[in-house]
């Protein structure tokens, strides 16, 4: 039988989960009763719909629709927060069908944080806001690159990070932790052609993967050979000597060497 | 024009793509100031730069994403390798980050350790910068001065925690052990000393002719496009901007601790060597109060929240309960709380912030790093147009970024 895959989340699963578990969650407050009352208070008489607000950890967090991002931030800019310090999204695609955005603001005057927060469905799409704060360039960008979240009116909405003809969107909970299909293939298809496929094999994407007998990209300690050389099981003691040698470099013997104290 | 095929690929350098008179040319990626990784496609009128295009994105180890198939102490060794000159830097992000998460309250001791060890850092990723700075500009003895006293700081380090450059040496709860017996001699002893070096490297090139005429009025950066594109740390304190998350956010041990933050209003890139020199003086400050701080404080080192910190190794191998606990933790790792958290930390480069969705799982649903360098990265866009090709140089290195942050 064909092994079961979920296709919605193909990240790694923890091998134990204790059903007893009662997680804690953070304590979320009111905003009207903390510094960020005033703002509150700014965003409501703008007529701006807000779904949800609260104080989380010390932190202004604002929901709202997704159509209304520029207003909101437009609101946000002109309460004194200069600096958007982040974008980026969290996927809920197999939950809710969409992505959470977040826009992280910084106000330097008054020494206060703000996240403004946006649900966006899967194939909607995110106003730009590249005119009010211009470091949403590259954020947006990463985050089209990274989510596959298409922004309105990006001066330049081009993959940042991946290839520009790399197939699909890495931190989408469906992409698998070492790349799909795709990306074993890409390399090979890349440099030397489709035909090559099977002359060179699929691209191996483990990163710790180490093979003891591979000498081209590993030296076993106290096994060193040439690079590319056969293997040696026996132990040997590396001791630096060349043939013929540089005449004024003596042999460097493990046990005749100097070790400093101090540094001079 | 070339006519690419399989046997024969399309070479950009191989002929000048011209329209308008204009050209192409592509800065690094073997560039030695485009650190092997940037690359920065430019288009010159004459010797101008009239627009700049960087692309990065040669190293991406997706860091984020093996953040969310790992626990958070797994994840802790691999925030080393985002910016991997000033590693501990990254560690305590994600420690405070967690902790706060978690309302972990970490003991005095251990606050002290952190903070000296995020100086060094700090002093040892500035004279980084320095040093390629210098060497990108033309100055060999600089460099080679730079990595004598960094020599000195990563040997501290190392005496430590055992490594010298992917340190480790924080953990989540506190850190893992105390100074080594001597430890604080030695760094008085350098303290007492690195004053006077970094008055070597200023006699080399501050009043320096060639120096000034590189860096002055160069890659000249307003307080608005400071703000606008995000800068943090030394890029917008030069741009006169006041805001260091230390004062403003204090964490550790900070708002004990006298030390001031330079300023500058002329946003050049002599400014910012300026003020990178000035932060080594004053880490040094730092670091001479932390000794003093370190003296008088307390033995523990590990906090006390037996839900997401193992306890002490003796109590492991006292207490049966504890063992069932650290067995529980190492495991399945800790389980954070449920909620969302953006931490800023003041990184060597700038603003260094985790944010963290949890959903109550050991590894986070989400983990954003905001890396300063990735937004002083997407700068060149605006701020290399109009300048000359050499001075592309300068404000690179200027800018001190680190690739392996920007792709993350």
């Amino acid at each position: 039988m064909r092994e079961y895959q979920d296709r919605k989340n193909a990240q790694k699963k923890h091998y134990y989960k204790d059903s007893f578990y009662v997680a804690e969650q953070t304590r979320k407050f009111d905003a009207q009763e903390s510094e960020f009352s005033e703002d509150l208070k700014a965003l409501n008489s703008e007529n701006l719909e807000i779904l949800d607000s609260y104080v989380e950890l010390g932190q202004f967090v604002v929901y709202v629709k997704s159509s209304e991002n520029l207003k909101a931030l437009r609101i946000f800019k002109s309460l004194g927060y200069e600096v958007l310090s982040e974008i980026s999204a969290v996927d809920f695609i197999s939950q809710k069908g969409g992505f959470e955005v977040f826009y992280q603001l910084l106000s330097i005057s008054n020494k206060k944080r703000a996240r403004v927060k946006c649900f966006v469905k899967k194939a909607e799409m995110l106003k730009s806001v590249v005119e009010i704060y211009k470091s949403a360039n590259w954020s947006e960008r990463e985050m089209y690159d990274m989510f596959g979240i298409f922004i309105q009116n990006h001066p330049n909405l081009k993959r940042l990070i991946m290839p520009d003809d790399w197939h699909s969107h890495p931190l989408l909970k469906s992409y698998p932790l070492h790349g799909d299909e795709h990306a074993r293939w890409y390399e090979v298809d890349k440099i030397f052609g489709r035909e090559y496929r099977e002359i060179i094999g699929p691209e191996n994407r483990d990163s710790a993967k180490i093979d003891s007998k591979d000498t081209f990209n590993f030296g076993r300690i106290y096994h060193e050979v040439e690079r590319g050389a056969k293997p040696r099981d026996e132990k040997i003691l590396q001791e630096y000597q060349e043939d013929g040698g540089v005449a004024f470099v003596k042999r460097a013997k493990r046990g005749s060497s100097k070790i400093l104290e101090k540094r001079p | 024009m070339q006519n690419p095929s399989k046997l024969r690929p399309f070479f950009e350098n191989i002929e000048f793509e011209e329209n308008n008179g204009k050209m192409i040319l592509n800065f690094g990626p073997q560039h030695p100031s485009a650190h092997g990784q940037l690359k920065l496609v430019l288009e010159l009128d004459g010797e101008k730069v009239v627009r700049a295009m960087p692309e990065i994105g040669f190293m991406h180890r997706g860091v984020e994403k093996m953040a969310e198939n790992m626990t958070f102490q797994e994840f802790l060794p691999v925030t080393d390798r985002v910016d991997y000159i000033a590693s501990s830097a990254n560690n305590y992000a994600l420690c405070a980050a967690v902790e706060k998460l978690c309302d972990i309250e970490v003991p005095r001791r251990a606050q002290i350790i952190r903070t000296m060890l995020l100086e060094l850092n700090r002093i040892s990723s500035h004279l980084l910068f320095l040093a390629t700075h210098a060497l990108d500009v033309g100055a060999m003895t600089v460099f080679l001065y730079a990595f004598r006293e960094r020599e000195y700081i990563l040997d501290l380090i190392e005496k430590y925690c055992g490594a010298r450059l992917t340190h480790s040496s924080i953990k989540i709860g506190g850190v893992f052990l105390d100074l080594p017996s001597g430890w604080t001699e030695e760094l008085l002893a350098f303290c007492n000393k690195f004053p006077s070096d970094i008055a070597t490297y200023e006699g080399l090139l501050s009043e320096n002719r060639i120096w000034r005429m590189r860096l002055e009025g160069v890659g000249v950066l307003s307080r608005e496009n400071a703000l606008s594109w995000g800068c943090s740390g030394v890029m917008l304190r030069a741009s006169g901007v006041e805001f260091d998350i230390r004062k403003a956010e204090p964490y550790l041990v900070y708002d004990e601790i006298d030390f001031e933050v330079p300023y500058s209003n002329t946003g050049d890139c002599y400014a910012r060597y300026k003020l990178y020199m000035e932060e080594m003086r004053q880490s040094v400050k730092i670091l001479l109060q932390c000794e003093k701080l370190y003296n008088n404080s307390g033995p523990e080192i590990l906090a006390n929240s037996p839900q997401f910190v193992s306890a002490s190794k003796e109590q492991i191998m006292t207490q049966n309960y504890s063992l069932m606990q650290h067995f529980v933790l190492v495991t399945q790792g800790l389980k954070a709380k449920r909620g969302e958290i953006y931490h800023p930390t003041e990184s060597p480069k700038g603003e260094l912030g985790f944010y963290i969705y949890s959903t109550a799982e050991s590894s986070p649903y989400r983990l954003k790093i905001r890396a300063p360098s990735f937004f002083h990265c997407a700068l060149y866009e605006e701020l290399l147009v109009g300048q000359y090709v050499a001075d592309v140089v300068t404000i690179i290195g200027s800018s001190n970024i680190i690739l392996g942050e920007i792709d993350r």
